[in-house]
């Protein structure tokens, strides 16, 4: 089917709007982590900074241990996401492969939890930690994102597992493949993308995370980047808004970062996820 | 067999993971959450912590960055969990469910004489829930109006002092003469409609909240409680004279306005002259000015900084001496200049640094003894009647969508329906 080429102008149209729309918040981050305060307050804002400065900059990491902060966020998202893949991984290949009542049941399950707001369980899981002595623990609070972040990657990996072929097992099976070597040695392989984009979901919803970060971790040591961003802001949301956005632009670089690193194998993840055999 | 050894890991992690403040040595550890956020105040707080360490080397204070904007969850969470830190830092609107629920100390048995003696009653009001006094009041800030020097002087229209302050009534004159050509008098920013209208409604007389014989409280919008909303309301819809768009905006939203030559004055709160400091154009000549008076002159309500002690606290004699180190006259003084606020203590308030003209602290040093507690301070159930009931009210009459006999109607029969639930 042949595309018209004003259609075609149209699609490029929504699309370049689309991304305008995406980029505009960031571009505007980047804007005000370079200006000056007298800029900041101008009535006529302009998007390139007319005295540029790193002042933001060096004024965020004076006032606040950003770099650290950094690093605990890191440490916490990585091994959320390591951990979160490797759990979810066996037990989306049993629920994709063993269509039971259970496992319907799960996958039910599953969704209904991602409807529970952070508030519910805030204070049942704050007793729990403690009682395990896991408040203020960075331990603590990657068990926290893995609890939190599973039931979604579950449900994503179960669609990913369910595009690959069962023939390829059987063949293994043939060859003499247990279901651990099937698993690891044929299926891993052909997940590796749809484990790149649920492993990548994990980190950036880990990397994000705020509250749970603020009720959990308590000395100043531990605490992650999102909550060390509040510590700009103010009563009644007065913000100290250069530093503020000089270190919201550098917290948003990370996930860039590993987005372009990986945006090839998150496509083909997705995409292979979209479609079943 | 597995979910054993997994079990035995966590706790063997567990083990690996914060103590509970103690130490063999009888080293005492109290951690002092602060929520100091301005480069100067975090600076003040550090260094009197440092300082105090320095000279109690066996009460050692551990400094805990808070924030501002999620500190009502972070402590209920906290105090849930008996986690609280030991020395709290607030604001006197935030405590009374926290004191109410035992969370925190009464500490009219552990401050000394000195520091009880040095803030004034009306001060200690605001932290005063039931019996008890939950909270040391230490910092505090009147509104204030912010107004373009220039465009006041040349327009010849008299400038108010703390000494002769504009009625309302001559304040929506003043803002009436100073509009037109698309520019107004003033432009109030009120995103948070309720506080900002019941505290300066106490200039007038309007208290909205009222303590029966039998100390159930009723709200009552009569004719003190009118006057500021009715003024609002008039320049915003009648004299055109403030800028309607403003009216959803927070403070410093209206600060490029204001610095463009938008707005004659801006009403914020005094600390925001650190922010105007900083970003004021070159050559922009601006100053402080009283928040217009009504029948009870230039009061105002307020809701000043706190310091607390938490209840599970081991070591409350300990924190209140830590408190009262932070609080002597000086180093009231330092939180008070770092913060951009008025210190509560009557001795901080002498000092000639409070006083001087420049950043207008003369002028707002001079109208701390008309400061007093916010009327919602110890309403049970404000909160969900500002949320529910009058947030809305307040910005559909500012915005003109009904009229003063509506706004009456829904503050009384729908805020007393509430607050009644708080009552039985």
């Amino acid at each position: 089917m042949r595309t018209s080429k004003s259609a075609r102008i149209g699609q490029y149209a929504a699309l370049l709007a689309y991304l305008a729309f995406l980029a505009l918040p960031f571009l505007w981050l980047l804007s005000t982590a370079f200006k000056p305060p007298r800029e900041l307050g101008s009535l006529h804002p302009t998007w390139v900074p007319r005295n540029p400065t790193l002042d933001n900059f060096r004024q965020a990491f004076d006032e606040q241990p950003l770099l650290h902060a950094a690093l605990n966020s890191l440490l916490a998202a990585a091994s959320a996401a390591l951990v979160a893949v490797l759990l979810a991984t066996p037990m989306a290949y049993v629920m994709a492969r063993h269509r039971t009542l259970l496992g319907r049941a799960a996958t039910g399950w599953v969704v209904v939890s991602q409807a529970f707001p952070f508030v519910l369980v805030i204070i049942p899981l704050f007793l729990v930690l403690k009682n395990l002595r896991l408040i203020d623990s960075v331990f603590g609070l990657v068990m926290v994102y893995v609890v939190w972040s599973l039931p979604f990657a579950l449900w994503m990996l179960v669609g990913y597992v369910r595009a690959v072929p069962a023939e390829l097992e059987e063949a293994a099976a043939v060859d003499g493949a247990g279901r651990l070597r099937t698993l690891v040695s044929v299926m891993a392989p052909l997940l590796a993308p749809g484990i790149v984009a649920t492993a990548l979901f994990a980190f950036v919803t880990a990397w994000n995370e705020f509250f749970f970060a603020l009720v959990l971790l308590k000395t100043p040591e531990k605490q992650t980047l999102p909550v060390v961003l509040t510590h700009f802001i103010g009563a009644e949301g007065v913000a100290d808004l250069g530093p503020l956005a000089a270190a919201a632009f550098l917290a948003t670089l990370p996930s860039l970062v590993v987005f372009a690193i990986v945006q090839r194998r998150i496509t083909g993840g997705l995409m292979a996820g979209a479609v079943k055999s | 067999m597995r979910a054993r050894w997994l079990v035995v890991l966590v706790l063997l992690l567990a083990g690996c993971t914060g103590g509970d403040g103690g130490s063999e040595d009888g080293t005492i550890t109290l951690r002092f959450q602060s929520l100091a956020w301005q480069d100067e105040s975090v600076a003040v707080n550090k260094a009197l912590v440092k300082e105090w360490n320095a000279i109690h080397p066996n009460v050692k204070v551990e400094y805990v960055q808070g924030s501002w904007d999620s500190v009502h969850d972070q402590l209920l969470t906290s105090f849930e969990g008996g986690e609280a830190p030991d020395i709290i830092h607030d604001a006197s609107d935030d405590l009374a469910d926290f004191a109410y629920g035992g969370y925190l100390a009464d500490l009219r048995r552990l401050l000394p004489e000195r520091l009880k003696s040095d803030i004034p009653q009306r001060s200690w009001e605001t932290t005063t829930f039931g019996d008890g006094v939950y909270g040391v009041p230490f910092l505090q800030e009147p509104r204030v109006l912010i107004a373009n020097a220039k465009w006041l002087r040349e327009s010849g229209v008299r400038v108010p002092t703390p000494e002769h302050p504009w009625s309302w009534a001559e304040f929506r004159s003043v803002t009436r003469e100073l509009s037109g050509d698309g520019k107004y008098g003033v432009a109030w920013p009120l995103k948070e409609p309720v506080s900002a209208t019941l505290n300066l409604s106490l200039s007038a007389g309007g208290q909205l909240f009222h303590r029966g014989a039998d100390g159930k409280v009723t709200v009552r919008f009569a004719a003190p409680e009118e006057v500021v909303p009715r003024t609002i309301h008039d320049q915003v819809n009648s004299d055109d004279s403030a800028s309607s768009s403003t009216l959803g905006s927070g403070g410093s939203d209206t600060l490029p306005g204001f610095f463009g030559g938008r707005y004659a004055m801006v009403p914020l709160g005094f600390s925001y002259r650190q922010q105007i400091t900083q970003q004021a154009p070159k050559g922009f000549e601006w100053q402080v000015l009283p928040a217009p008076a009504g029948a009870d002159g230039l009061t105002q309500g307020v809701s000043p900084q706190t310091l607390s002690i938490a209840e599970d606290s081991r070591h409350q004699a300990e924190a209140a001496e830590f408190i009262d180190f932070i609080l002597r006259p000086e180093n009231m003084v330092r939180l008070a200049l770092g913060d951009w606020m008025l210190p509560t203590g009557t001795q901080a308030l002498k000092s000639p640094s409070l006083h001087t003209r420049k950043d207008g602290w003369a002028t707002g040093t001079a109208l701390a003894t008309h400061l007093r507690s916010a009327p919602a301070q110890s309403v049970r159930g404000y909160p969900e009647w500002k949320d529910k009931v009058a947030t809305p009210a307040f910005q559909e009459y500012y915005s003109g969508a009904i009229d003063l006999a509506e706004l009456r109607k829904r503050l009384e029969d729908d805020g007393n329906l509430v607050l009644a639930r708080y009552q039985r």
